[in-house]
């Protein structure tokens, strides 16, 4: 199950015409979906298009009436694959997932799928992860559009129109027989605003139906000679096609004056970027409305030469704000001007930055310095010439006393222990090349532990530490993969080939029941059962399966001594091959959200329940601080005390202790300090329990009575 | 730069029912800021505004910083174009959920002395980096609280944590009732009540908090701002550090007013941390040893004045009180087996009536603390014999829980604790006292020709502690940062040098900026041999 539930959600789906919905973005795309007679949805999970695989699972009772077939693809490849089932049937589908680095893993079925092309519509809803909030490579999904030639939409971040761009990415790819892809940026999934529903269509041809009567087409299959036709059909069929459709139907907006010296050109997600700025700049309302011809593009590819160059008829100048880098639609429009042999001066990156996400302030700065370089007589006096406001603030103090806060594992995260282990182990062996993965447990790269020193993609943890497998090599290679990365690739392209080149290295699969980075889906190794999905598949089998000899599993990762000792025999033994250590525990934050309810009504409910959690005797703690060296838990923390003998501050376990038990593991396996102790309440408990208590406390404190009638006791100590 | 300006159809002077009202929120992930940005959308709809809220999702959350952002205006009928990022110098109201994201605010400019009001809980969740020292690694909070005090329009500042806590909630509810009461939006109380009622989860302590926080915030933004509380006396000041209760045996308690006695004859400025220390040193072993700390203190004070302030002995009191309260298995057993302990725990755990309450303690004893523990010249014995000791290392060196709920594990413990009369024949007082004197003459010898090193060197002291191997570690940068002094000696900037030294060698834990800062001071001693 998802970290994050729909449940409540998805009834919105079920709006009819002429209702206002009222949601985030993501939720407005899959009303979208189903507005338009979709006939099968699937995806991949990553931010910023988790939660739509999430509503998606948490919708399927609503998809299931209406006829709609979901799946949880194994890869953003395999979830592109699947929309070749509208190559031959008239069925819409819809996949999604995060780009660019999922568009980077389907790459190869979004080419195979763009050549071919579709009868039914195709789209692909990617998520950009780009600018602030991003957990990957700064790249554009744009190259994938040019390369593959399937048109791009970057619709204007508000819901009316992202759920537009769904109904036109539709019609658009079935009038080309071309996928389309849309594009939504972070923060564009997650806006929170409204739109007037339509009702949900049933699919005019669901998959049964196509089961039932299969087609096929030669022309239709990437293999020569079709595949030589397929490129010639792109540009003389396709294209055209598009570009009149997107022509036709106004898929890109035009705001503001029709005559103007100056006008910018821009990605439809920056649009309100780009108004913001205009406001700043006493040149637009509150509702947009502005002195400066703006052309916004809905559609980023194909672009539509005619009508750009309709725009720039009578301007001196215009600037394209286009965010990221190459800068493909500037270069284009460049083009455009030089072969229609068009005076207007177009600018871009000399005015915005060529690299980066185009903050507030970027876009303010841009577009002012635009402004004033072209229209300074139209600007109000204090933005031709502004008086600095503001800038005495002194801050740079200040930068030098913030501390960084990246992300890091959870409090009682099942990964923290594992890595303690291995800085352990490396302190008793050396230092070792450690490869990562994408995951949470990348977090490992960050302090405390400092572990890893490349990610090369999702699965590909191992497989980027395959050049290290040297006869001559007195050290192992280390190697993370997470479950999901696992799942998605890992198995064939990491512990597949590392069985088949017979790499000598160790490789930790961190199991956490879920693929938790991503939000906490289920994925086939998860130990929940669910009702539409196959779960309960042991990696353990699998990795037997590919052939691995040297095996081990950690059912419980919080056993600090245990998997110092199997990553110590890993790293040593004299066996060949891979050394795969499984170690296994169930994802903090999930566990808490399953349990934690649970766990408060058994209490309510009278049954023994033992609560566990942490503590710090404060007056044996020296305040060395070695123990958050291994740790990081923002449960553990340091307090200071209330006396001037102590120095510095001591550690000290919060409320939001879970009682993982990292803490007391760490401090025994590194030979810490006696300053941990867990503190076990016992709730209900039974009489053998209250019988047992009274005893204890009865001899115990007779004992305490004795010692301290006998020395001097300080109130305060 | 291009800065706002107001003009016609500029924001700030759009006509008021179409200013658009933007409001961040600077959060750590896990804080609620989710919650607390759809309730504020949720208010804001309950009282005919449009509003937007985003957010940034995924791993960015997993305990980072992370923002939420709001854009609200009155609703005309017409749809405001809303930016979905908050821009610099562009914030009416900033709130943080912890004061580093406040001053991480003020850096992003996003507060501004024109319009920001910023609305910052005091509280501090310390980041990694400021955990992981082996000192004292925290970012200074008064930096960011006068910081914030210029930066903002107003500042309405204090623990939300707190009273999130106290009302059994969680912070997106006090953050609420902060900016409910700070009057920052056009909304009445009772909208905002409406939208944590909507929520329909724990709303009963949500309330609760909301109300505490609501009520503080409408103090301190009605109130002028409040005059510095008057600093209360200083213990210091009094020498009240004598007035700690006492119990015990009559005989003892003589003993104790003999030793309080001979305290009350000290100096006005060195008496508190002398209480304390003498404090220490006979709760960690008996009037005897309070009697030796304080002849031992009297050498410092014999060679000490009123023209230094006392300066020398004061650090005297505090570092020889800490060095003879070494920390050995039995102090760590006696303190685990204390009443005032159990006490403790039951307070910090929270535990309640009805409840049964057990507790483990996690110990890894190695030959060294074996040895330590015998007496000196059994262990001794031992440690001398390489084989003979590894032999029995194999047997001890093991982690061991032990229940002190339990009465055999609380024996054990307490049998150990009970070693205390036998401590001064033991192995580890010998090294220890042998350390402790070897420092303290080294420092007292240079008395009379520079006062500051002598002070700089029993400040060194504080360099010593942790177990097992940090302890082997600390004790190794001491002695490191010690060894610069022949270089040092006679130099006008000694005292300076050494202090730097122990600073950088609390900066990480295996002292690379200690070696640094060595290697900077041997230079310096090629310098002067020049």
């Amino acid at each position: 199950m998802a970290e994050r539930s729909f449940a409540k959600e998805v009834e919105k789906l079920r709006l009819g015409a002429g209702e206002e919905f009222s949601g985030e973005g993501i939720l407005a795309i899959t009303k979208a979906l189903l507005q338009c007679g979709v006939g099968y949805v699937g995806g991949y999970q990553g931010a910023p298009i988790s939660h739509l695989m999430d509503v998606l699972a948490d919708a399927q009772d609503i998809l299931g009436e209406l006829g709609v077939h979901f799946e949880a693809s194994a890869s953003e490849a395999t979830a592109t694959a699947m929309l070749a089932a509208s190559v031959h049937y008239p069925i819409r589908g819809a996949a999604t997932f995060k780009s660019t680095v999922g568009t980077n893993v389907a790459s190869d079925a979004l080419a195979n799928l763009a050549s071919g092309g579709v009868t039914g519509g195709a789209l692909i809803i990617v998520g950009e992860d780009y600018g602030e909030g991003s957990s990957i490579m700064q790249e554009r999904s744009h190259a994938f559009a040019m390369k593959s030639q399937v048109w791009l939409l970057d619709p204007r971040p508000n819901l009316p129109s992202i759920v537009k761009a769904v109904e036109d990415g539709f019609e658009l790819s079935e009038v080309s027989n071309t996928p389309v892809m849309l594009q939504v940026r972070i923060r564009c999934c997650h806006v929170h605003g409204r739109f007037i529903a339509k009702d949900n269509k049933r699919p005019t041809m669901t998959v049964a139906d196509a089961l039932d009567a299969p087609r096929r087409d030669t022309g239709r299959i990437v293999l020569p000679p079709a595949s030589f036709l397929h490129e010639k059909e792109k540009v003389q069929k396709r294209w055209p096609a598009a570009v009149d459709f997107i022509r036709k139907n106004k898929i890109n907006e035009f705001f503001g004056p029709e005559h103007g010296s100056v006008g910018i050109v821009m990605q439809g997600g920056m649009y309100n970027s780009v108004v913001r700025a205009l406001q700043r700049l006493s040149l637009a309302d509150t509702y947009g409305v502005t002195d400066v011809p703006l052309y916004v593009l809905n559609a980023v590819y194909p672009l539509v030469d005619d009508e750009f160059l309709s725009f720039c008829e009578g301007k001196d100048a215009v600037l394209v704000v286009e965010e990221g880098q190459p800068n493909y639609i500037e270069q284009a429009f460049a083009s455009m001007l030089h072969k229609a042999g068009r005076g207007t001066k177009l600018v871009g990156k000399e005015h915005l930055p060529m690299a980066g996400e185009y903050t507030g302030q970027v876009m303010l700065d841009g577009i002012g310095s635009f402004l004033r370089a072209t229209i300074p007589h139209l600007l109000p006096g204090e933005v031709r010439a502004p008086n600095k406001i503001g800038d005495g603030l002194d801050t740079a103090d200040l930068i030098n006393v913030v501390p960084g806060r990246p992300p890091g594992f959870c409090v009682g995260c099942p990964e923290r222990p594992i890595f303690a282990a291995t800085k352990l182990v490396e302190q008793e062996l050396g230092k070792h090349h450690i490869a990562s993965d994408i995951g949470c447990h990348l977090f490992s790269i960050m302090p405390p532990f400092e572990l890893g020193a490349t990610t090369m993609g999702y699965g590909l943890g191992p497989a980027s530490a395959s050049a290290f497998n040297s006869p001559d090599a007195k050290r192992r290679s280390i190697s993370f993969v997470g479950d999901g990365g696992f799942w998605h690739n890992g198995l064939t392209s990491s512990i597949g080939n590392a069985v088949f080149n017979k790499n000598d290295g160790v490789i930790v699969i961190v199991d956490n029941f879920y693929s938790a980075a991503t939000g906490g889906q289920d994925i086939l190794s998860s130990r929940a059962g669910n009702n539409t999905k196959s779960t309960k598949h042991p990696i353990t089998e699998a990795v037997k399966g590919m052939g691995v000899k040297w095996l081990r599993h950690i059912d419980r990762t919080y056993d600090v001594t245990k998997m110092q000792d199997t990553l110590r025999e890993a790293l040593t033994t004299d066996e060949k091959g891979p050394k795969v250590i499984v170690a296994s525990s169930e994802c903090m934050l999930n566990r808490q959200r399953r349990e934690k309810p649970l766990v408060d009504k058994a209490i309510k409910g009278g049954k023994r329940i033992v609560k566990p959690k942490f503590g710090v005797d404060e007056d044996i703690c020296t305040g060395d601080h070695a123990c958050m060296r291994l740790s990081g838990c923002p449960s553990l923390s340091v307090k200071s005390l209330d006396d001037p003998l102590r120095d510095d501050p001591v550690a000290h376990i919060d409320q939001s202790c879970v009682g993982c038990g990292n803490c007391g593991e760490v401090a025994d396996a590194a030979v810490l300090c006696p300053s941990f102790y867990r503190a076990d309440v016992v709730h209900n408990p039974s009489r053998w329990d209250r019988f047992l208590e009274a005893a204890r406390r009865a001899t115990i404190s007779l004992l305490q009575r004795r010692r301290e009638s006998r020395r001097l006791t300080f109130a305060d100590a | 730069m291009l800065d706002a300006v107001p003009s016609s159809r500029s924001n700030a002077g759009a006509p008021e029912n179409e200013r658009v009202i933007k409001l961040a929120v600077l959060a750590v992930g896990g804080q609620g800021g989710g919650v607390l940005a759809d309730w504020i959308t949720d208010v804001a709809e309950r009282n005919g505004y449009v509003a937007q809220s985003t957010s940034v999702a995924g791993v960015a959350q997993r305990t980072g910083a992370t923002i939420y952002y709001v854009e609200m205006c009155r609703d005309t009928g017409r749809l405001p174009v809303f930016a979905l990022s908050p821009s610099q110098g562009d914030v009416d109201i900033l709130i943080a959920a912890e004061l580093m994201e406040a001053g991480r605010a003020i850096i992003r400019g996003f507060v501004t002395p024109e319009r920001t009001t910023l609305i910052a809980s005091s509280h501090r969740i310390a980041a990694v980096s400021e955990k992981i020292e082996p000192g004292d690694g925290r970012a200074s909070s008064s930096k960011v609280h006068a910081t914030a005090e210029t930066a903002a329009k107003r500042f309405i500042a204090f623990d939300m944590e707190k009273i999130a806590a106290d009302n059994g909630s969680m912070i997106s509810a006090s953050l609420l009732g902060a900016l409910a009461g700070s009057d920052a939006l056009p909304f009445t109380r009772e909208s905002y009540e409406q939208a944590i009622s909507a929520g329909g989860r724990g709303v009963k302590a949500s309330l609760a908090a909301f109300g505490a926080s609501f009520d503080r915030a409408r103090g301190i933004a009605s109130a002028p701002p409040p005059a510095e509380k008057a600093a209360e006396p200083k213990a210091a000041e009094t020498g009240s550090g004598a007035a700690a209760k006492v119990s015990g045996p009559e005989s003892l308690l003589k003993g104790w007013q003999d030793l309080a006695a001979r305290v009350a004859a000290l100096p006005l400025a060195l008496r508190d941390m002398t209480f304390r220390g003498l404090k220490k040193v006979v709760d960690y072993q008996d009037i005897a040893y309070g009697g030796e700390y304080l002849d031992r203190l009297d050498q410092a004070v014999a060679l000490d004045g009123a023209e230094h302030d006392y300066a020398l002995s004061i650090s005297a009191a505090k570092h020889l009180a800490n060095a003879m309260c070494y920390d050995d298995m039995i102090r760590v057993a006696d303190l685990k087996t204390r009443s005032t302990r159990d006490k403790r725990v039951r307070r910090e755990v929270g535990v309640k009536e009805g409840t049964i309450l057990q507790v483990t303690e996690y110990f890894h004893p190695r030959i060294e603390e074996f040895c330590g523990t015998l007496p000196s010249r059994l262990g001794s014995y031992i440690e001398t014999r390489p084989k003979l000791a590894a032999f029995l290392d194999r047997r001890i060196n093991h982690g061991r829980r032990i229940r002190t709920d339990s009465f055999a594990g609380f024996v054990a413990l307490w049998f150990i604790g009970g070693l205390r009369r036998w401590r001064r024949r033991l192995l580890r007082h010998k090294v220890e006292t042998a350390h402790l004197e070897h420092w303290y003459a080294l420092a007292l010898g240079h008395v009379r020709d520079d006062y500051a090193l002598s002070v700089e060197i029993l400040n060194c002291r504080r360099l010593i502690k942790g177990y097992s191997d940090t302890h082997a570690r600390a004790q190794s940068k001491f002695d490191r940062v010690l060894s610069a002094l022949d270089l040092l000696k006679g130099r006008a900037d000694a005292a300076d040098w050494i202090r730097r030294l122990r600073e950088a060698a609390l900066k990480d834990e295996k002292g690379e900026m200690l070696d640094g800062a060595l290697k900077t001071v041997a230079s310096l001693g090629s310098d002067l041999a020049n």
